[in-house]
């Protein structure tokens, strides 16, 4: 019942042979190969899903024997269009692109939340509650106060991240001193940040004057992110915040001691409390500032994302999917950020290709889920493309109801 | 039941476990396999077992040709194992784990537990295994559970009966019981293969010996044609010296100072009652005892592991009691765990990592929380080199070393930062004569630097090469604290066992004066 | 150097347990204090600050019983100062030692008196009926007692499932969609049975074959039924409405044993999701610990290899457990649209299948602890609900989060006494 993670304060070892920028690539294309080949299977299933849940494509195959080309010509064009519709509204131009920047920058940093928690031993699941929390708090500050930009966004974003991190600092207080399992603490705590939202976004400090429905006031003009563009690419400045965050997450867990007791303590918790580690006080650290990123995660949405208000539905999958991309990016800070740019391309697209195709947005979902499935068995990614297991890096995140 | 092994190899991926082994036992013969960790034993008797299958070679049983697929297999054909780690699930009652597989049933599939713990009673009585079958078997002391087990393989009629290490874990006078039930069953016409590494053991029960080494048949003999040192030679393949070369111990003042020590577990049973202690520096003091009278939870209680119920703990004279892990370290003490791979290393990070595992904290490694990795890499090489660890580089992981190398990774970090205090446990359990020796030298020379050395080992000759004083451990509880002088093996054991009346006696006897208090 | 040998100042005969002082005052006193708060709780807020002179009426009968009970009705303030008096009377009792060890017993009282004190503040003046509420509570606990004893044929067997609010989700659609589509509500039954078995074979796959994190195939098990149904929801049960009208279960009694006065109407007056429960409890409990399929399956939770060397399947065994949970799961799932609502809504398990889970430790991985957690679960949210009704000063919201914070509470609060089967989550390698 231990957790062990893939660590290396050096290069992988082969053999003591070659080590050096030839092994690293090397390793480096193991690594992808599996989540490519996740992305395609996942996509290639979708597919299959699309088509057959498509009423006008199953009658085509409804009469299949009569004319089998008409069917499949049916299932490929409703393919080719879900998805190209899918690439335009994301990659395919400027407005998807900065679109698809926009979506991901919460993705990383939820991301970037349950693979740090994970780093540690910990299975952040409360990464939506945390995300909620958060971007309660920012919001509050960003429509309550009238404070110069200088004062009020930086507060604002501060108070985001506190939120989120007292928030996820709970369940890991519950972990460290009662042994609770964070699964289960932090789901109920997601249920719990849902009905604090709907309470808040009914009390008059949150609801515009004259309105009854459950949104809240717009944040003021002085606690928004700013826009940058590059040239037709407009994005707001929560896309550094997630990059900043992304480095910043990787300097302290493989540069610091802070970091290595993390480590530590999510490899070997035995071992670690013999080294003389507080497993504890790690678990309270580690969901601490796990709570915190997700919380900027709520924040960047709330700050940067027209309507700037707080709405019901802030609950969404995002929660989730902070695990798809944790899980992708085999958690860590790099891998983090090229899944939540994946999942971000994803998002951006399904709506464009909803309008284009009328096929639903949930395909977005299965799809995740599907490429999670694929990630977190890859002997199963494995066995479908018989690949021979090299010498891969393999993780496990196993913890079980005890110690 | 005759068995008989032919030829038998088997490889595993980058070892050959076994290698054209021939062995045979006939009815009513009690057979010793005798080899050190690693020689090979465990994996043949597997193999016998249906735990494995073997590549090449065949197995005879009563002279015809078996080949077992399964433990089913092997159980069915009359061949029953007591394993080393007991197959018994602590949960269940001795009755239900007897049965297991084999439940007696009723209607609808119902166990008849009437039925099954009558059949238990009856064979225990047989054999005089004497057990309570309605009793949990984690409550259960190991040398009754160990009786559970034989049980277990005679409930299914085992003709073949297989023991595997079976008196790590039991007192000297348990020992002498298990001794008499092997010599019962074998004069009942059974087979008995009794694996062991122990010498002295194989010539009080065996009839024959074989010997292994690096999964070959060195030889095969008898207790009268060979004495310890011959069969020492065979299984390490040169000559062995039996003894730690050790002068005189030359102690200064107590370095680590115990007194009344009172440890309770997480279930409010007192483990450490009122233990009193001292180790001076340049002193070996061994903590013997059969695994399990409280000696692990003393050394985790002194290393800060373990909350302290009553009573006090100094080093070098400051008050330490109930301090945290952390905080004993940087006292002064270094402590190499009993479980390696669970409490001293991490297995996947790198050696390097693991070289400085609970120092990364300190200059030079890290200054204000950001980690000097040249540093780290500098002083891994160092002591890899020092401490002749064998590892393809420093960043392979250290769950890919052999179990001798993991023990040295552990001892090298330690013994660079042991300056006061070194407490081992367990040292070198399952590691080869070479570690060992190794370890063992490395010990006596931190001593000799005058390094107050704290050592918990139930392995009696260990203890009996490398202390100089012994205190032994009887449910909690110090019942003596022995000169390595007046230390006879007989009174050694008879003090783990709690005969301090019979110890009393057998001290009497020598010269010394004695102080009974 | 002399040899010193001590003389123990008292031989231990060789059967004497090694027991010392239990450092059990410190919990009595806790719970002696958690006690006096509850009871202060009760005192003021039931009590003093209730209004005088309104009345709340206990109803415990209804009109086709056989013997009426008479209602009960009492002051409400009244009965809120007195019982809050009684609470605080108990904890200092149970902190000063008096009541010995009687932890629990004493907090349960206290607990059941606090709700009694709750009941009749927040219905004063009003009527509250008794058998609604617990036949509610009965109602309610379904899903959660049957994804318990899925999750506790999972876990014994030594697989965890964090998958069984998946299971719920994939049944409760497809029972909706096979209901509507045969025009028959066995039809969906089945249907959900058969999907829930099929999730329960999957994560038998992943965890098994794949070794993949049990923790981690259990909630990619749980997305992808969310998307799934989500998605399938949107697309084909919003397109052909008529798919989404499976038609519920109609509850029925027993002749004769249903007209006895409370016992009748609470356990043999339901529909047959109840009856299956209760059968279930029993059935589970007698398999488990009476016949030899239940040792095997124990033995291969607790200790596979042990298992494995006497000539147990373990795989086998596992795949089936797992396949029987997510069977029982499935007619969990089958609850929500066959009975509770009657139509599939989006993501309308809202979190039962981690409540159910909550009730499994709670209970302590046995049969009837988890149906008892999985009643004490549902009592919470019936509770709930009917406070809501009942106009009570506290914003609905925070009646909503009951049951969730009562299952932080329970899982903090005894999940380092509860003792999971030993070789939970662990995969097992055949060599």
């Amino acid at each position: 019942m231990s957790t062990a993670t893939v660590d290396a304060t050096g290069p992988a070892s082969d053999g003591g042979t070659n080590t050096g920028v030839g092994a690293r690539l090397a390793a480096l294309a193991n690594g992808l190969i599996i989540p490519v080949l996740a992305l395609l299977t996942a996509l290639v299933v979708g597919g299959l899903v699309i088509v057959f849940s498509d009423p006008d494509t199953l009658d085509e195959w409804g009469s299949f024997f009569g004319d089998p080309l008409g069917a499949l010509e049916a299932s490929w064009d409703i393919v080719y269009d879900s998805y190209r519709a899918l690439w335009n509204s994301s990659l395919g131009s400027s407005r998807g692109l900065s679109r698809t920047l926009v979506e991901a920058t919460p993705l990383a940093l939820a991301g970037l939340s349950v693979a740090f928690a994970f780093r540690a031993g910990l299975f952040n699941i409360g990464a939506a509650g945390q995300i909620v929390i958060g971007a309660t708090c920012a919001g509050w500050v960003g429509f309550t106060f009238d404070l110069p930009t200088a004062v009020h966004l930086p507060l604002a974003v501060l108070a985001g991240f506190a939120g989120g991190a007292a928030w996820g600092g709970i369940a890991g207080v519950l972990k460290a001193r009662t042994g609770a399992h964070e699964v289960i603490t932090t789901i109920m705590l997601n249920y719990i940040s849902y009905r604090l939202l709907d309470y808040a976004l009914r009390s008059d400090a949150f609801q515009p004057a004259g309105r009854d429905d459950l949104i809240s006031k717009p944040v003021a003009d002085s606690a928004r992110l700013p826009e940058v563009s590059f040239g037709e690419i407009t994005v707001h400045a929560g896309v550094f915040v997630a990059l900043v965050a992304a480095v910043g997450v990787w300097y302290l867990l493989e540069r610091t001691t802070v970091g290595f007791s993390l480590r530590s303590v999510g490899a070997n918790p035995n071992a670690a409390r013999y080294a003389g580690m507080s497993v504890a006080a790690m678990y309270v650290l580690a969901m601490l500032l796990a709570g915190g990123l997700a919380g900027l995660a709520g924040t960047m949405n709330i700050l940067g994302r027209p309507s700037f208000s707080l709405t019901g539905g802030y609950y969404s999958f995002i929660g989730f999917d902070a695990i798809a991309v944790a899980l992708l990016g085999r958690a860590n800070p790099g891998g983090v950020l090229g899944a939540a740019f994946l999942f971000g391309v994803l998002r951006a697209g399904s709506t464009g290709m909803q309008a284009a195709t009328s096929t639903p947005v949930d395909i977005i979902v299965v799809i995740q889920a599907l490429i999670i499935l694929f990630v977190a068995a890859p002997a199963l990614v494995r066995s479908i493309y018989r690949i021979k297991a090299g010498r891969g890096t393999s993780q496990n995140f196993t913890t079980s109801w005890g110690a | 039941m005759k068995v008989e092994l032919r030829g038998i190899t088997k490889r595993f991926p980058g070892v050959v476990a076994c290698n054209g082994v021939d062995l045979s036992v006939e009815s009513g013969e009690v057979h010793a396999l005798l080899g050190e960790n690693g020689a090979g034993k465990s994996t043949l008797m597997n193999i016998l077992f249906g735990l494995y299958t073997a590549d090449e070679g065949e197995v005879l049983l009563d002279d015809s040709p078996q080949v077992c697929h399964s433990p089913s297999d092997a159980i069915g054909a009359g061949v029953g194992m007591v394993h080393q780690h007991f197959m018994l699930v602590p949960v269940f009652t001795v009755a239900e784990n007897v049965m297991l597989g084999i439940e007696p049933t009723g209607a609808l599939g119902t166990i008849d537990r009437d039925e099954a713990r009558r059949r238990v009673v009856e064979l225990s009585d047989r054999y005089g295994l004497a057990v309570d079958p309605d009793a949990t078997v984690e409550d259960l002391p190991v040398g009754v559970q160990q009786r559970v087990e034989i049980l277990k393989a005679l409930y299914r009629d085992a003709r073949c009966l297989i023991l595997d290490e079976p008196t790590a874990v039991l007192t000297p006078p348990e020992i002498d019981e298990l001794m008499e039930i092997v010599r019962q069953l074998a004069d009942g016409g059974r087979s008995v293969i009794f694996i062991t590494h122990k010498l002295r053991e194989v010539a009080r029960i065996a009839d024959r010996i074989t010997v292994l080494r690096t999964g070959e048949v060195v030889g095969t003999t008898t207790p009268g044609e060979s004495d310890e040192q011959a069969l020492a030679t065979m299984m390490v393949g040169h000559e062995v010296q039996l003894l730690v070369d050790k002068t005189a111990p030359d102690p200064g003042a107590a370095v680590l100072a115990v007194h009344d020590l009172v440890v309770d577990d997480e279930r409010g049973h007192r483990v450490v009652d009122r233990v009193s202690l001292d180790v001076r520096a340049g002193e070996i003091v061994a903590v013997a005892g059969v695994q399990g009278n409280g000696q692990s939870e003393l050394v985790e209680a002194l290393c800060g592991l373990r909350p302290v119920q009553a009573g006090s703990v100094r080093l070098d004279g400051a008050d330490v009691t109930g301090r945290s892990p952390r905080q004993m370290y940087d006292a002064g003490l270094a402590h190499v765990p009993e479980d390696r791979q669970r409490d001293g290393l991490i297995g996947s990070f790198p050696v390097a990592s693991n070289l400085v595992l609970n120092q990364m904290r300190s200059r030079p490694f890290s200054r204000r929380g950001r980690i000097d990795r040249r540093a780290v890499r500098r002083h891994a090489a160092q002591l890899v080199e020092d401490f002749d660890v064998r590892t393809p580089s420093i960043d392979t992981a250290a769950s890919t070393l052999s179990g001798g190398n993991q023990q040295k990774v552990i001892i090298a970090r330690e013994f660079v930062h042991a300056e006061r205090l070194l407490v081992l446990s367990q040292p070198t359990r399952g590691l080869d004569v070479g570690s060992i020796q190794y370890i063992h030298r490395r010990i006596v020379a931190k001593r000799d630097e005058g390094v107050a050395v704290l050592l918990n080992s139930s392995e009696l000759d260990e203890v009996l090469a490398l202390a100089d004083r012994i205190a032994v451990v009887y449910r909690g509880r110090l019942v003596g604290v022995v000169d390595r002088a007046d230390a006879s093996r007989e009174l050694i054991g008879l003090l783990m066992a709690g005969a301090v009346d019979e110890a009393a006696a057998v001290e009497a006897t020598g010269d010394e004066e004695v102080t009974v208090t | 150097m002399t040899t010193v040998l001590q003389d123990p100042p008292a031989p231990l005969p060789d059967d004497t347990p090694l027991v010392a002082d239990r450092p059990a005052t410190r919990r009595r006193v806790g719970f002696g204090i958690a006690t006096i708060v509850l009871g202060l709780i009760t005192l003021v807020a039931f009590g003093l600050g209730s209004e005088s002179g309104l009345d709340a009426t206990f109803v415990f009968s209804r009109a086709s019983d056989a013997v009426q009970i008479p209602d009960l009705t009492i002051p409400a303030r009244w009965t809120g100062i007195v019982l809050g008096l009684v609470i605080i009377a108990g904890g200092i009792l149970l902190a000063l030692g008096v009541l010995g060890d009687r932890i629990y017993l004493v907090f349960g009282v206290a607990l059941a008196l606090f709700i009694v004190a709750l009941l009749a503040w927040a219905a004063r003046g009003a009527d509250v009926s008794i058998i609604g509420l617990l036949d509610g509570t009965l109602f309610r606990a379904t899903p959660l007692a049957l994804g318990a004893f899925a999750g506790l044929l999972c876990e014994r067997a030594g697989v965890v499932n964090i998958a069984i609010e998946g299971m719920l989700l994939t049944a409760a659609f497809v029972a909706a969609l096979t209901a509507s589509a045969a025009d028959n509500t066995w039809v969906g039954l089945g249907g959900g049975i058969a999907a829930g078995a099929l999730l329960g074979a999957f994560l038998g796959v992943l965890s098994i074959k794949y070794q993949v994190d049990q923790i981690i195939g259990g909630t990619v098990i749980n997305i992808f039924a969310l998307g799934i149904t989500s998605y399938l929801g949107a697309r084909v049960l919003s397109e052909y409405p008529d798919l989404n009208q499976p038609g519920a279960f109609r509850a029925f009694g027993i002749p004769g044993l249903e007209r006895l006065p409370l016992v009748g109407p609470l356990l043999f007056d339901n529909t047959i999701y109840v009856f299956l429960m209760f059968a279930l409890v029993i059935g589970l409990w007698w398999a488990l610990f009476r016949t030899r399929w239940g040792l095997r399956v124990r033995a291969v939770g607790e200790h596979p290899r042990a298992a494995d060397t006497v000539g147990i399947n373990v795989l086998r065994t596992r795949y089936r457990s797992v396949m029987l949970g997510g069977a029982i799961a499935g007619l969990g799932g089958t609850w929500f649209t066959l009975d509770a609502t009657g139509s599939f809504n989006e993501n309308m398990t809202a979190g039962k299948g981690f409540i159910a889970l909550a009730a499994l430790i709670f209970g302590r991985w046995h049969p009837v602890g988890a149906f008892v957690a999985a009643l004490v679960f549902a009592f919470s949210e019936e509770l709930q609900t009917r406070l809501a009704l009942l106009d009570t000063p506290i914003p609905s919201d925070f009646l909503l989060m009951t049951p969730y914070i009562v299952t932080i509470i329970v899982v903090a609060g005894l999940v380092g006494r509860s003792r999971a089967p030993a070789a939970d989550g662990e995969p097992y390698v055949v060599e």
